[in-house]
């Protein structure tokens, strides 16, 4: 054996798995792909997000909420690891309404998310009116349409490029190995036990294999009899020019980086393995940021790019243990960074000890396994 | 640090740069101008506060940013000059 575990996939998701594996005393080997390869992890808008998640799964809403408040240890231990700062901050985030119409819906469904957890504590969000909204951003002004926000409390957002990069070097700082440019062709299970992994002409082998390949998981997994409902879906982000401080929390779509750029996202796009930027995604998203900042009218654009988010049938991850292949694992999401703390913590110790815990079995991808109606 | 190779033989036409009275060609662009200013430079970028000069001279590469008649981060290469012309070197991140 060459590793007591392989991961495949050194994005946002395997590394973090593949991070946490290494410090936990693990020989983990983390095969990441080529540069050219499609890579979600590179196109993130960088949200540590609680508020509004997991509408009809309760089980995600605690799953995200304890990575969310696991983040501050979690990028300090990186931070200490690597010396890399995550420009990690949580303040709060806010989803702004634009009309009554929309103030009300986001508060009734937010409610109706609340009620659904039957979580005995307080929300961690509140609706707040527009005069609170402009009293918590005074640097910068707000649309005219703008009749409120949702704010919630433990939401936040970090640097997702820093985080990735720290996250690989912390592997290598934690004993474990990294490799580049070893695109994954096949995992093959081995007679006495454990995998073979095949890249290039190479092959490795290892007790336990991960696959956190992002949207190439499905032909690997199904290799070892996990077979992944996963699709596409294109996402383009517009980030501006340089500029003082104007936005001390982000929103759902704007937030403002250390650095000073303004962040625009997100389109949702249904258009297959496309990582092609529109002029009309530019249209849109600058109109919706308008329409909230108008302020922002005169800013300068200098970036536009595009990501492909992995989705499943239902938009909730999918971690699962192969039932046929005991010792091979699948982990993937579309919220790499905000469940970052839960993938180098929680999952990363289930995978150390060989199998996922109770709580997580709610996010086999079994669920999908229904009957269609006639 | 940077001269013209000839004369023009277009009325001359003046500009300002932070205050400096420059001359320039009709038809030239600001940056241009800026180059052959005392202080060659532009801006000093948002981050560190490191100097940039007008680099690419084709709008590429966004170094060449300044101040033009109140409007900031102008790409001052693809600007041309003319009379009168306000030119301020733009410091650090821009003010919304």
């Amino acid at each position: 054996m060459n590793a007591d575990v392989i991961v495949i996939g050194a994005g946002t998701v395997g590394a973090a798995i593949g991070y946490g594996l290494a410090g936990r005393g693990e020989r983990v080997l983390v095969l990441d792909g080529g540069d050219r390869d499609v890579r979600a992890a590179n196109a993130n808008f960088g949200l540590v997000w609680l508020h509004g998640k997991g509408m009809d799964m309760p089980a995600y809403y605690f799953l995200t909420r304890n990575s969310v408040d696991a983040w501050q240890g979690f990028a300090e231990e990186l931070a200490e690891t690597t010396a890399i700062d995550l420009q990690y901050e949580h303040d709060g985030g806010l989803v702004l309404c634009l009309g009554e119409a929309d103030f009300e819906e986001r508060r009734s469904s937010l409610l109706r998310l609340h009620n659904q957890l039957e979580d005995s504590s307080d929300p961690d969000w509140e609706m707040l009116d527009d005069g609170a909204v402009r009293a918590l951003l005074p640097g910068i002004e707000l649309g005219r349409e703008v009749s409120g926000a949702s704010l919630g409390r433990r939401d936040g957002h970090a640097n997702p490029l820093r985080l990735l990069a720290s996250l690989q070097a912390g592997i290598v700082r934690k004993g474990g190995s990294l490799r580049g440019g070893s695109t994954v062709h096949s995992v093959e299970a081995q007679a006495g036990g454990g995998f073979t992994v095949g890249f290039g002409s190479e092959k490795l082998s290892a007790a336990r294999v991960v696959i956190a390949a992002g949207i190439g998981s499905t032909a690997l997994a199904r290799q070892v009899g996990l077979d992944v409902p996963i699709r596409p879906q294109r996402g383009q982000i517009l980030v501006t020019e340089k500029v003082m401080p104007v936005l001390p929390l982000p929103t759902l779509d704007v937030r403002q980086t250390r650095e000073g750029s303004i962040m625009i996202g997100a389109t949702h796009e249904e258009v297959g393995l496309d990582c092609s930027t529109t002029s009309e995604a530019a249209a849109v998203l600058s109109a919706s940021a308008l329409r909230q900042f108008p302020g922002l009218r005169d800013v300068s654009l200098v970036r536009q790019w595009a990501g492909l988010r992995i989705l499943t049938p239902d938009g909730f991850p999918i971690y699962a243990e192969s039932e046929t292949h005991p010792g091979a694992f699948v982990a993937l999401c579309h919220s790499g960074v905000t469940l970052a703390a839960f993938h180098a913590g929680i999952l990363a110790d289930c995978i150390a000890g060989g199998q996922l815990s109770e709580e997580l079995h709610v996010f086999h991808h079994r669920r999908f396994d229904v009957p269609k109606a006639a | 640090m940077f001269r013209k190779l000839h004369e023009s033989d277009r009325g001359p036409v003046t500009i300002e740069i932070d205050g400096e009275i420059v001359p320039a060609e009709p038809g030239e662009s600001v940056a241009a101008v800026i180059m052959r200013a005392s202080a060659p430079w532009a801006r000093l970028t948002p981050n560190t506060g490191s100097k940039r000069a007008p680099y690419c001279m084709m709008g590429v590469c966004f170094d060449c940013l300044a101040e033009v008649d109140g409007q900031s981060s102008v790409q001052t290469c693809l600007v041309s000059v003319r009379p009168g012309m306000r030119i301020s070197r733009q410091a650090g991140k821009r003010r919304i």
